[in-house]
């Protein structure tokens, strides 16, 4: 003899945003700190793709001055400095509100006004760090 | 009705697995490591797009940045691999596409990982002729 089987209980569905699946009406309204949770998740898939890029640049680095040379003409190319400002901007997002994150586990600043707040700072941050990364390039020659 | 179940069988399996603390912490500490070491990239990246390749070959042997190249290789692609694991356990459902993906993250990150930290070495230990040779 053996038991019934136990009802499944519902499972919390994470990251719980829409009533059903993609597509459905969203549970909730939107506000900045839901913004900076999904761009979070966004840039770090953007990511993911840099950090290929980068690979890339180790492994032609690898391969020789040719290889070097054409991984180089890429990158110099118009869409290859689309792609790498694209790329700073998701670093320095990622970058600033990993931190708000962290400082989240810490237990501070978990607050309505603290989070929404931060998230203004996270916005400012990786705007800033951007223009000043560019421009920094420009100055010494990397573009 | 009377059970024929241990109650340790009725409870196994509805508990958490008790390793999760393990990936959540190994997260955060790689997110702090991560945090000086791309800092160091961002900068490295503009000198070296300011350069050739055989100012990148000098660049690379030297020991600290050749150090801080792996390092940040090693913990970035840890990190990666933990953050697009946790992105297709909440968005795949079905078990063999979520398998497969789970495995296909794994192996792309260990596989170029490793392909990137060989080339850093090779270059940083290379003996021979330096830049342009």
């Amino acid at each position: 003899m053996t038991d019934a089987p136990t009802p499944r209980r519902e499972r919390p569905v994470s990251p719980h945003l829409m009533t059903g699946g993609f597509g459905s009406p969203l549970l909730w309204r939107w506000h900045i700190t839901m913004w900076t949770s999904i761009l979070h998740r966004a840039t770090g898939v953007a990511l993911y793709v840099g950090a290929l890029i980068v690979a890339a640049w180790a492994i032609s680095l690898g391969a020789g001055p040719d290889a070097y040379a054409d991984f180089k003409a890429v990158l110099g190319s118009i869409p290859g400095k689309v792609v790498m400002f694209s790329l700073s901007v998701c670093v320095f997002y990622h970058l600033a509100n990993g931190v708000r994150h962290l400082v989240w586990d810490s237990g501070h600043g978990l607050d309505i006004k603290s989070a929404n707040a931060s998230a203004v700072v996270v916005f400012a941050f990786a705007a800033a760090a951007t223009l000043a990364i560019w421009g920094l390039a420009a100055m010494t020659g990397a573009l | 009705m009377v059970s024929y179940r241990t109650p340790l069988g009725r409870a196994r399996g509805l508990g958490s697995a008790k390793h999760g603390a393990g990936h959540w912490i190994s997260e955060r500490v790689s997110s702090i490591a991560l945090i000086p070491l791309v800092i160091w990239m961002v900068y490295g990246v503009i000198r070296l797009a300011a350069g050739d390749y055989g100012f990148a070959v000098q660049w690379v042997r030297d020991p600290v940045n050749a150090t801080l190249c792996v390092l940040t290789f090693a913990v970035g692609f840890w990190h990666m691999h933990a953050g697009m694991r946790v992105v297709v356990e909440d968005y795949i459902g079905k078990t063999l596409t979520r398998s497969a993906l789970l495995i296909l993250n794994l192996f792309v990150c260990g596989l170029i990982g490793a392909l990137a930290i060989f080339s850093i070495l090779k270059v940083a230990l290379g003996a021979g002729v330096l830049g342009g040779a």
